[in-house]
């Protein structure tokens, strides 16, 4: 009986594969991913190296020594004092706190503040507070502290926002009247995250994270685009992570450009020039995982897009690697096995800048 | 709470345990790939880029470059402090120093 080793499904379970089906697997998920964006596949030499990852037999592996990277974080101090929607933990802590811990306890990288709610709409209100948290947290903290949020631009539709919802108005066949509330949408989340990030960096914000853009689909990117583009003119020295919501920017417009370029159905190394020409200093690309498939399939189609990415971008890329994207299983407690495996191939094949 | 701390564990820098932390800044304030990101780093501080990720090595050269470190050793710079050093060290510019150098002026 040939040998099986412990891996994982897209959606965490434990299963049990040979080595003859996990190179099968990684040929397909990474064909899967060459014949949607039209890139080229991982070669035999790269699948081999991923499959010799995955068929390690310690339960958590590592990169080589000397090939680490910075480790960015998004939702800030959520995931410790927030609670189960953010994937948050519910300790009771102060957001000065949390940011301390990450970088004294647990060695981030960087660092971010964020909103209870994480989108950038709901802080105009409590924008004084959100000032003061990052004035408080800036005199305490070495490592760069960004703000962050998601752009979410869904927040903008009845009922939450004062656009009609466009799904309704296609649903009606209004299509005019569901493009012009995506447009006025992107303007208006253009229009809040600059006057947001005007405020934070006055009070010494090291600089923004666009966590999940696109998530609304090409409306959101494109205000979001513009967005990092103002920001850029107006503060020169601002950091700006712009980190993607998922593979693939949904068509829910269709018709919307920046640079000339159709944002809708662009994937991961199209989206990274787009960033970098906008002036974020760092892309964040991602690569959807299929709960249905194997860790081995869904592997090696993240590893696939993302050096495609990676070789495509003028800018760092810092792969997103949370739950359920990036390789990782999509559960709120992803297996450290298969996360840190995700974490040494992405590095180590697909060339990542950071995670 | 175990997924990030895992990627610092499989692939990160550990921030101000080592040399995370500028590693990063150079990657965001210079748009820097990480293969350059780390040879100014390494240059800046007179190490090897392997170094960089080197608690042993870092902690001791943190320390004696007042740039911060995870314990509170009594009288070394911190906050603020210990990024006005960094931004000496690195030829860099940081928003919350300029704003304080501002407050002071």
């Amino acid at each position: 009986m040939a040998t099986e080793y412990a891996l994982r499904m897209g959606d965490g379970k434990r299963i049990f594969l040979s080595k003859e089906k996990i190179l099968e697997e990684l040929e397909a998920g990474s064909a899967d991913a060459a014949d949607l964006g039209e890139i080229p596949t991982l070669s035999g030499n790269e699948i081999d190296k991923v499959a010799e990852i995955l068929m390690m037999p310690g339960k958590t592996v590592s990169v080589e020594q000397g090939m680490e990277v910075p480790v960015t974080h998004d939702i800030g101090t959520l995931r410790i004092d927030g609670d189960q929607g953010n994937s948050g933990v519910g300790i009771p802590s102060s957001r000065l706190v949390g940011c301390m811990m990450h970088e004294r306890a647990f060695g981030a990288d960087t660092m971010e503040l964020g909103h209870i709610d994480y989108s950038y709409k709901p802080v105009k209100p409590v924008i004084s507070n959100e000032c003061q948290a990052m004035e408080v947290c800036q005199q305490n903290m070495i490592v760069p502290l960004f703000y962050g949020a998601m752009p979410n631009m869904g927040l903008y539709y009845t009922p939450d926002g004062p656009f009609e919802n466009p799904g309704d108005l296609m649903k009606a066949f209004k299509i005019q009247e569901a493009w012009d509330s995506m447009e006025h949408s992107a303007e208006h989340l253009t229009r809040d995250t600059i006057w947001i990030m005007q405020k934070l960096m006055a009070s010494g914000s090291d600089g923004v994270n666009f966590d999940t853009i696109g998530a609304a689909g090409d409306g959101d990117f494109f205000g979001s685009l513009h967005a990092i583009e103002a920001l850029r003119k107006e503060f020169p020295n601002i950091y700006i992570e712009a980190g993607m919501a998922g593979e693939c920017v949904l068509g829910m417009h269709g018709e919307l450009k920046y640079d000339g370029t159709t944002l809708a159905g662009l994937w991961p190394h199209q989206q990274a020039p787009l960033a970098a020409k906008a002036g974020a200093s760092v892309f964040g690309p991602v690569c959807n995982t299929n709960t249905s498939k194997t860790s081995p399939w869904n592997l090696g189609r993240a590893v696939t897009f993302m050096k495609a990415a990676v070789k495509a971008s003028t800018i760092p890329c810092h792969v997103d690697m949370g739950m359920g994207v990036g390789g990782i299983p999509m559960l709120e407690t992803p297996p450290i096995d298969a996360v840190t495996r995700a974490s040494k191939a992405m590095v180590e094949i697909a060339g990542v800048d950071g995670i | 709470m175990g997924m990030p701390i895992s990627h610092i564990m499989a692939s990160g820098m550990t921030g101000i345990r080592a040399a995370g932390d500028l590693v990063a800044r150079m990657e965001f304030s210079k748009k820097m790939r990480i293969g350059e990101a780390k040879e100014y780093v390494a240059k800046k501080l007179g190490v090897e880029s392997m170094d960089l990720s080197d608690e042993h090595v870092m902690r001791e050269l943190r320390e004696e470059l007042d740039i911060g470190v995870i314990t509170s050793v009594a009288g070394a710079a911190k906050g603020i402090a210990a990024k006005m050093n960094i931004e000496k060290l690195l030829d860099t510019k940081i928003n919350s120093c300029d704003l304080f150098r501002k407050q002071i002026a």
